[in-house]
């Protein structure tokens, strides 16, 4: 019996089967978080309400199972988003290119973040999203403001994206998949 | 807390085992509902855990998820967390655990967030799936303390669903094995939506009673109400307009009585309830329509509908046992009914009405009553002692109320109380003789007891009851016929009994002697004689003492023809220790009102009588029916007993004013005070009347109270002017101040006319003169400077009436008192404001302040006339009898009083001032 198990077990891992990935997406209320689930998950834009808690899906992408928690923005809800931190395998960090304004508490929230233990090991994609707005920061003007360079001992990437318009998603999930495959290997 | 630590591990593995995870949270929830409460700090841990089954899309895990989290709500923090994700399966979840869903939903939303789930109630409570609507009505219901406001926007759609047709979904019972092929057999939709929907409208529109009447009209039109439960509701609402607003029977009677004849018996008897209670607003042919519907009910093959039934019939026969006496047949089937609680209370309505029957229909009734004796001895051997005892009370009352039945019920009485039974059993059967003896007016009947009493003696277990008959034959014993027989019978408790039943017996002895003196006298003495040897020291000292006093005739010290009134007693007594002061005198025992064996007598027999009268407006009386009424009706009852205590009190407050020492004894105050405004005005005025007859004195007593938020009142006095110039004031004795809410008291003092002066009764006109200043701080100060301004305020008149003179005074024989009192007056009178015979006397009753007798204030609804017979006793220490009769003449009271009275000039006073 023990034999059959582990031989299943290492073939899942091999094969990305039956492991479920579980991805949080944080950032400020407003960021384009919940549009992002669902673009990922249906493929279209649904209409928001600002989240109040959050939303979980479970979607396939090439052939894994990723299971992605949406937390909601709001100041009040921020501080509960460590109770979900356990586990986790990757962080995706939504910024509203155009909130100039609150760049700096993303900036701030993004690394107190960060600091926890939990997520030591998790790997980073933060999207520089509603690129299709004028007057947008680049994502590079984001990385700025972000200080991502700083990071230390973690695989980050930084992607320019539209939720509404789709573009720029694959583009970082794909590159998430592959940081997340090299390190479970 | 294994179960704790084992959530917690489960639930935060990822990816989660769902079956593993429910049947976790089964354990949980039944730690929970078995009453076991987590902290704050663990609930919380514990919800978090659990919100993150959301993850998995397994139903059966997603409905107990929702369960639990409803439950644990109350106890954790922050549980907004799930607020969206439970929103997600309202919108677009399953439709199995959306109704879950929505119901923890409203657990967890609070004031901040409700808003956000208006639409998705909306929604909701219109979606055409039965179940998932009732769960958001509830749920809504649940919402109000929170969120009224929002909840009233969901009026509409309320309405909406009330008047809708919903029907289960089909898949609802096939996701269930268990259902398998009997889906076909299920009901399409049980229309509890409806009940929950009313139930929310109802507090919509609480507020506006002609909303609500409104849609009560609308909902009864057409029956589009199809539920039962929300029919019973809607009677409820009816019964509850009723209640507050009288005269809209007549627009909603038609509805109640439409209900009458309904498929579901839970929705006849409802109706039934409801026009019992309202009885008094309908015409007697009306009332029928009630009797035939629980008479059909009575044969039902169910259990709880026959119950009901009966109950409802019972409860009638309280007040108007002639109503239900063409349901006797049925009754007399239920006896033998299966069910013991239907047979018994089949008994008890059978004793009620058996009584009504029989004082007009004579020889007729007599034999059913014997058919019923033979039933219920039969009875007897099957049922508990429980029951026994309901039964016997039931046939007490029967023989108070109906003395000329008493000789089977006695018989009855005295037969059970030969059989084996236990001591609580033997008690209510000696109680209810006791009673008997106490208030039958048949000489022979008496007799019959004692007699019967003494045989029980002969061969009694219970030392409890054999001293207290022996007390009861001491007393009655020497007053009968035939006291050696007695006699007899309490000497063989000296040769035969325990010591404390011979010390009883010996008691009893020396009252026969010393009552009876003569033969009967010497030779209890040597009865007595031979026990002053008795190895008891107790049996010793009384027989020693009892000889003693018989022979130096000292009957009072045996025999007493009255006794203190405790409570006034224990009131003095207790004034008197607490002041080491007073010990400097000895306590004054004369102060304490002796109350005579009469009086005593009506003070038992007016609680027994409120007693059993209190069982017909018992409980399932409409609960806020006019509570004010109510609260003097039973204030009225209950004081009877502490009448004379009231009075001691309010002799103690007058004694501390100088002005009043020279007045003498108070000889009567009027007990429940008389209110002179409306109970929210802006001043409340009740008054007291004191009577010092000796002294010719009548002293008022204004009781004041101000309900004005921002005023004092200050140099408050009552100017009172009679209208019998015979009435001469002295003095007032004003009030110097009266803070907002505070109560003071003015008095004022008249010189009055006597009893033998022309006229008695007088009427005040009462006015109210004060000092107004305005408040001008918080802390209620009013400015130094302020004048204020005078001001005047009328308030009610208040009448000195006969019933102002006179006591309630109890005598078993009426006939024999009237006959013998020798002032004679009489008058014709309409009775103002009685419509029915039944009004006119409780009007009569409480004006005349006497007590009826023979049962006089007992009024079979189908009578055109009756004689009411009253009795009391004078504040000059005469008797008076007053015998009514009255007669209704369309609509119109007549009454006939003829008053006679020990008192001169007193009869003609209560003739003049009855209506
Ligand atoms: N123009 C534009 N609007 C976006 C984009 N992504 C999200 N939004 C809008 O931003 C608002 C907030 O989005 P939401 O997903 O609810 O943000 P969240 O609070 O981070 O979940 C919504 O009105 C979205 O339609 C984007 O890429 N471009
Ligand atoms: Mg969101």
């Amino acid at each position: 019996m023990g034999q059959v198990f582990s031989f299943t077990n290492i073939f899942g891992k091999l094969w990305g089967i039956d492991k479920e990935i579980r991805i949080l997406i944080l950032g400020l209320d407003g960021a384009g978080k919940t549009t992002i689930l669902y673009r990922l998950q249906m493929g279209e834009v649904v209409t928001t309400k600002p989240t109040i808690g959050f939303n979980v899906e479970t979607l396939k992408y090439k052939n894994l199972t990723l299971n992605i928690w949406d937390l909601g923005g709001q100041t009040s809800i921020r501080p509960y988003w460590r109770c979900y931190y356990s586990n986790t395998a990757a962080v995706i960090f939504v910024v509203d290119s155009t909130d100039k304004d609150r760049i700096d508490i993303a900036s701030k929230e993004l690394h107190t973040m960060l600091k926890e233990e939990e997520l030591l090991d998790s790997a980073l994609l933060v999207f520089a999203n509603k690129q299709d707005q004028p007057g947008a920061m680049t994502a590079a003007a984001v990385s700025q403001a972000l200080n991502l360079t700083d990071l230390k001992d973690r695989s980050w990437s930084i992607v320019a994206s539209s939720a509404i318009k789709g573009e720029g998603l694959t583009e970082g999930l794909d590159w998430l998949m592959d940081v997340i495959k090299d390190e479970q290997l | 807390m294994a179960v704790f630590q084992e959530c917690l591990q489960q639930f935060n593995k990822s990816p989660i085992d769902a079956k593993k995870c429910r049947s976790l949270l089964a354990k949980l929830l039944r730690l929970i509902y078995s009453g076991e409460v987590f902290p704050a700090q663990e609930s919380t841990t514990l919800f978090f855990s659990i919100s993150k089954l959301f993850q998995d899309k397994n139903q059966s895990l997603r409905q107990l998820v929702y369960l639990t989290i409803k439950e644990l709500a109350a106890t954790s923090d922050d549980i907004l967390m799930v607020t969206s994700s439970i929103m997600k399966d309202i919108q677009g979840g399953d439709s199995v655990y959306k109704p879950n869903a929505i119901r923890t939903l409203s657990k967890v939303l609070d004031s901040t967030t409700v808003n956000a789930a208006e639409r998705l109630f909306k929604n909701a409570i219109v979606d055409k799936n039965p179940i998932l609507s009732s769960a958001a009505l509830i749920s809504s219901y649940n919402l109000l303390p929170i969120a009224k406001d929002v909840v009233k926007r969901f009026t509409n759609e309320t309405l909406e669903t009330l008047q809708s047709y919903k029907q289960f979904p089909s898949s609802q019972f096939e996701l269930h094995e268990y259902y398998g092929n009997s889906t076909s057999n299920l009901p399409a939709t049980s229309f509890m939506y409806q009940y929950h929907a009313l139930g929310l409208l109802y507090h919509l529109r609480n507020y506006d009673k002609m909303a609500l009447v409104k849609l009560i009209t609308s909902l009864s039109e057409g029956s589009s109400l199809k539920n039962s439960l929300s029919i019973i509701q809607l009677i409820r609402y009816i019964n509850k307009i009723l209640v507050d607003d009288e005269s809209l029977i007549q627009h909603l009677y038609p509805i109640l009585a439409g209900l009458l004849k309904h498929k579901s018996d839970m929705v006849e008897l409802e109706a039934c309830k409801t026009l019992i209670n309202l009885q008094h607003l309908i015409k007697d042919d009306q009332f029928m329509n009630i009797i035939t519907t629980l008479q059909k009910l009575l044969s039902v093959p169910r259990t709880a509908t026959r119950f009901a039934a009966i109950r409802l019939i019972n409860k009638i026969s309280f007040k108007h046992p002639e109503k239900i006496i063409i349901v006797n047949i049925e009754l007399e089937g239920l006896i033998n009914d299966p069910n013991r609680a239907i047979s018994t209370l089949a008994i008890t309505t059978l004793l009620k009405t058996m009584g009504a029957g029989t004082i007009d229909t004579g020889s007729t009734g007599g034999e059913s009553v014997d058919r019923l004796i033979t039933k219920m001895t039969s009875l007897m051997d099957e049922i508990t002692e429980d029951f026994k005892i309901v039964i016997i009370e039931a046939i007490e009352n029967l023989a108070l109320k109906f003395p000329s039945k008493h000789k089977k019920l006695v018989a009855f009485l005295t037969d059970l109380l030969r059989e084996d039974g236990s001591l609580l059993l033997k008690t209510s059967i000696v109680d209810a003789l006791f009673d008997l003896i106490k208030f039958l007016p048949d000489a022979s009947a008496k007799q019959l007891i004692l007699m019967n009493l003494c045989e029980f003696i002969e061969d009694c277990e219970f030392t409890e009851l054999s001293v207290r008959i022996l007390h009861l034959l001491g007393d009655e014993g020497p007053h009968t016929t035939n006291p050696s027989y007695y006699i007899r019978h309490i000497y063989n408790r000296l040769v035969l009994e325990n010591s404390i039943v011979r010390s009883s017996a010996i008691i009893s002895l020396a009252k026969f002697a010393s009552v009876c003196g003569g033969d009967v006298a010497s030779n209890v003495k040597i009865l007595l004689g031979r026990c002053l040897n008795d190895v008891d020291d107790e049996v010793r000292d009384r027989a020693a003492l009892s000889l003693k006093f018989i022979s130096s005739n000292q009957k009072k010290l045996i025999v007493s023809d009255s006794k203190y009134d405790l409570a006034a007693l224990e009131s003095k007594l207790t004034h008197y220790l607490n002041n080491e002061a007073n010990f400097a005198t000895k306590f004054d025992i004369s102060e304490v009102p002796i109350i005579t064996n009469e009086e005593l007598k009506s003070l038992e027999y007016n609680k027994k009588v409120n007693k059993l009268d209190e069982g017909s407006t018992d409980a399932s009386e409409s609960a806020s029916k006019d509570e004010g009424k109510k609260d003097t009706e039973k204030a009225g009852s209950d004081d009877v007993a502490n009448d004379l205590l009231k009075q001691q009190e309010y002799a103690q407050e007058l004694s501390a004013y100088p002005e009043f020492e020279a007045y003498g004894k108070l000889s009567k105050s009027t007990m429940v005070p008389v209110y002179l405004t409306e109970k929210e005005n802006e001043f409340v005025v009740t008054v007291v009347k004191h009577f010092f007859i000796e002294s010719k004195k009548l002293v008022l007593q204004y009781n004041i109270t101000n309900t004005l938020p921002r005023s004092v009142l200050q140099d408050i006095s009552v100017i009172a002017q009679p209208d019998n110039e015979d009435y001469v004031e002295d003095f007032i004795i004003p009030l110097s101040e009266l803070k907002p809410d505070q109560t003071g008291t003015v008095y004022v003092s008249f010189s009055t006319p006597s009893i033998e002066d022309e006229e008695l009764l007088a009427a005040f006109g009462n006015t109210v003169a004060y000092t107004n200043k305005d408040i001008i701080d918080e802390e209620g100060n009013v400015d130094e400077r302020d004048e204020g301004y005078t001001d005047e305020y009328q308030v009610d008149d208040l009448e000195i009436v006969s019933g102002d003179f006179v006591t309630p005074l109890y005598n078993s024989n009426f006939t024999a008192i009237y006959d013998a009192l020798p002032s004679y007056q009489s008058s014709v009178a309409h009775i103002s404001g009685a419509d029915t015979l039944e009004n006119a006397v409780t009007k009569l009753k409480s004006t005349l302040n006497l007590l009826p007798l023979d049962g006089s204030d007992y009024v079979p609804s189908d009578s055109t006339s009756h004689i009411l017979k009253l009795l009391g006793k004078d504040v000059w220490g005469g008797k008076v009898a007053v015998m009514i009769r009255l007669a209704n003449s369309s609509g119109k009271i007549v009454a006939k009083i003829e008053a006679k009275a020990e008192t001169e000039n007193f009869s003609a006073i209560i003739t003049s001032g009855a209506y």
